[in-house]
């Protein structure tokens, strides 16, 4: 390429990749932050600790509004703690409104603070005494807020129960999920009998029935087998395969040599055993591809676990989020950001981990549809 | 039927079975009954009793539904094309000899892996109209009044919009898994023919990689139809003035909140002819534009 083209290139694939990572950096940003510093106008994306340091000694404060004019420190009668006035708001001892009304205050000290000479209110970190000291005299360095995390987690309620009980239910789909749907694969690829084109279409075109025909019906079902307010329901039908699934793994058994089925018939195997012992080990990328989609589909479920689970205790990561957010304040994102990133980090370990196959699974079943 | 074909049916079907007895259990059964219950009066506590067509005339009539029906539509015809030509032109600029492909293609893949329930928490910050990413942006390049994305009627789809589009990240790599595979020699005569970059992307590629574009419709179409947990997650009660009330969000309040479960089935069955004519539409419509090649 022209080495214009290829900069336009690369500016454009850079903003891109700014747009996408944004909203990710800034969670992780607004989980290591303290509550204050969220709504910081300019955003701050790195979250800091700020100082004061007065007589030798260095305490930790709180950052408070910016005074950019000469102003008063005063406690207008009747008020409990002092605020900052405009000094030209305040003469004698009288405050006059913005309204015209006149209120006598008690005035603390003068601020000469400037454009120049900003100064700004602080909160001390140990005592929530409020004062006022010159920018120039604060000092900051970065430190995330680690704690967050085990703050959200007691907030978000049992957390290493909903954890428990989501890895149960990957583990035991992935299991289900991978062995049915590879049988059925089988079934439909290397195997020849009549009728079966036929019911490859069926099972194709049970793909386009919404989850939400099914699912009024499937709840009455569970509910008449006492299974609502178990796991049951989430993973019981991961081991009846699923139609993308066997889409999927029918590609791949079908790029395998049929000779391979032929010479171990003639010697005498069993059709399992043929599957078992010499099919699947030659389908392992596959096999770890409806795998990953499994575990990542159960992970990211959350309509499932909403209809089915009606206890706490058997609440899975996605559900306890939801509650948690509907619980939280309004001020509480940090909170809500840590527990939001705990739940995408395993994903993305994951996604690193195993970046090959997601790639090459999911062109295969876009691309040769 | 000789003794060999039998018993050659007999193992497909052996191998086939978890698959037939789940299609049988989870898949016509519930449909069937679905169809059933879409035609009567049912709560799950008690038996469903038959009220005829009455529960589609009530949704002839229903306001909210329709409200729901509309969101769903406007927002499916926002952001469908919107995310197709982005991830297209992330796909096409993705597929040009530079350092880094694999991090950029990682990095726009990302998102899409998100649990709906955690993007949904995480849009709900950046879309904040005072304290968000996205209104600082806006104000510091100038905007006056940026837009109350979860306040305003107006502007809650574009924000759901813009949700649905990070995360079009699966898209962005099936096309550029097609373009992959656009024969060498179909773009070799265009260039031997003179043809610019412009031109063989706009006569070439994009022909050629037309049933993936359509397939990626399609898939489109059916999951914004489905959309449900974002939109649940972010908004209560259908956002304001229910401008945020999506067809999958009003079914699940009808079944399990107003335990209205014939009401939902009948929802869900209209929904399921309403994808399948959209399908149909679709198919009709671009028929001239998708080119199969033949294999």
């Amino acid at each position: 390429m022209r080495p214009l083209p290829k900069l336009l290139t690369y500016l454009a694939l850079c903003a891109g990749a700014a747009v996408f990572l944004l909203p990710l950096l800034w969670m992780l940003s607004t989980a290591l932050k303290p509550a204050e510093q969220t709504t910081v106008q300019p955003p701050l994306w790195l979250p800091r600790r700020y100082y004061v340091v007065e007589n030798d000694t260095r305490r930790e404060v709180k950052l408070g509004g910016t005074i950019a004019n000469a102003s008063v420190w005063a406690t207008p009668a009747g008020a409990t703690a002092p605020i900052v006035l405009p000094q030209s708001d305040v003469r004698d001892g009288v405050w006059t409104t913005s309204n015209g009304r006149q209120v006598n205050v008690d005035t603390h000290a003068v601020i000469p603070a400037s454009p120049d000479d900003p100064w700004r209110e602080v909160a001390d970190a140990a005592t929530g005494r409020r004062t006022l000291v010159r920018d120039a005299a604060i000092q900051s360095r970065i430190a995330p807020r680690w704690e967050n995390f085990g703050q959200a987690m007691r907030a978000m309620g049992d957390f290493w129960r909903y954890f428990g009980n989501t890895v149960v239910l990957c583990v035991l789909n992935v299991i289900g999920m991978v062995l049915s749907s590879s049988l059925v694969a089988y079934g439909f690829s290397r195997l020849e009998w009549r009728g079966r084109e036929s019911l490859f279409l069926v099972l194709l075109g049970t793909m386009m029935i919404p989850f939400a025909v099914t699912m009024v019906p499937l709840y009455s079902m569970f509910r008449a087998l006492g299974w609502i307010g178990t796991l049951r329901p989430l993973w019981v039908t991961a081991f009846f395969a699923s139609a993308f699934n066997v889409f999927l793994l029918r590609q791949f058994f079908r790029t395998i040599p049929r000779e391979l089925s032929e010479a171990a018939r003639i010697d005498g195997c069993s059709e399992f055993r043929i599957f078992w012992q010499i099919i699947l080990p030659l389908c392992r990328p596959a096999l770890v591809v409806v795998g990953l989609f499994t575990f990542l589909g159960t992970w990211n479920d959350f309509l499932g676990p909403l209809i089915y689970l009606t206890d706490q205790r058997d609440f899975t990561l996605a559900l306890g989020l939801k509650s948690m957010q509907q619980k939280s304040a309004l001020t509480d994102w940090h909170y809500l950001m840590a527990a939001s990133t705990l739940i995408i980090l395993p994903i993305i370990a994951l996604f690193i981990a195993a970046q090959r196959s997601f790639v090459q699974g999911i062109a295969t079943t876009g691309g040769k549809s | 039927m000789s003794a060999g074909e039998r018993k050659r049916l007999l193992t497909g079907l052996a191998f086939i079975s978890p698959w037939l007895v789940g299609f049988g259990v989870f898949t016509i059964y519930p449909i069937v009954a679905s169809l059933y219950y879409s035609f009567c009066d049912y709560d799950v506590l008690s038996r469903p009793i038959w009220v005829g067509w009455l529960n589609y005339q009530d949704m002839l009539t229903d306001d909210v539904y329709w409200k729901s029906l509309n969101n769903t539509l406007i927002f499916g015809a926002i952001s469908l094309p919107l995310g197709l030509c982005f991830s297209l032109a992330l796909a096409v600029l993705l597929n040009r000899p530079v350092a880094g492909r694999g991090l950029f293609r990682a990095i726009y893949y990302l998102p899409s892996l998100v649990p709906a329930v955690a993007a949904g928490a995480v849009w709900l910050w950046i879309l904040n109209t005072r304290n968000g990413l996205l209104n600082q942006a806006l104000l510091w390049l100038g905007v006056d009044r940026p837009p109350q994305w979860l306040d305003d009627p107006n502007w809650t789809k574009p924000g759901l919009a813009l949700v649905a589009i990070w995360g079009c990240g699966n898209t962005v790599v099936i096309l550029l898994a097609a373009l992959q595979g656009v024969p060498r020699a179909l773009l070799e005569a265009a260039i031997i023919d003179g043809a610019s970059a412009w031109r063989r992307l706009w006569h070439v590629v994009i022909p050629a990689i037309s049933p993936v574009i359509y397939f990626n419709f399609i898939v489109g179409v059916i999951g914004a139809l489905q959309t449900f947990a974002t939109v649940f997650v972010m908004f209560t009660n259908g956002g304001p003035d229910r401008s945020a009330e999506f067809y999958a969000v009003y079914l699940y309040e009808n079944a399990f909140e107003f335990r209205q479960m014939g009401y939902a089935c009948a929802m869900a069955w209209v929904l399921f002819l309403l994808t399948l004519g959209l399908t149909w539409l679709a198919s009709r419509s671009t028929r001239g534009f998708v080119h199969y090649s033949g294999e």
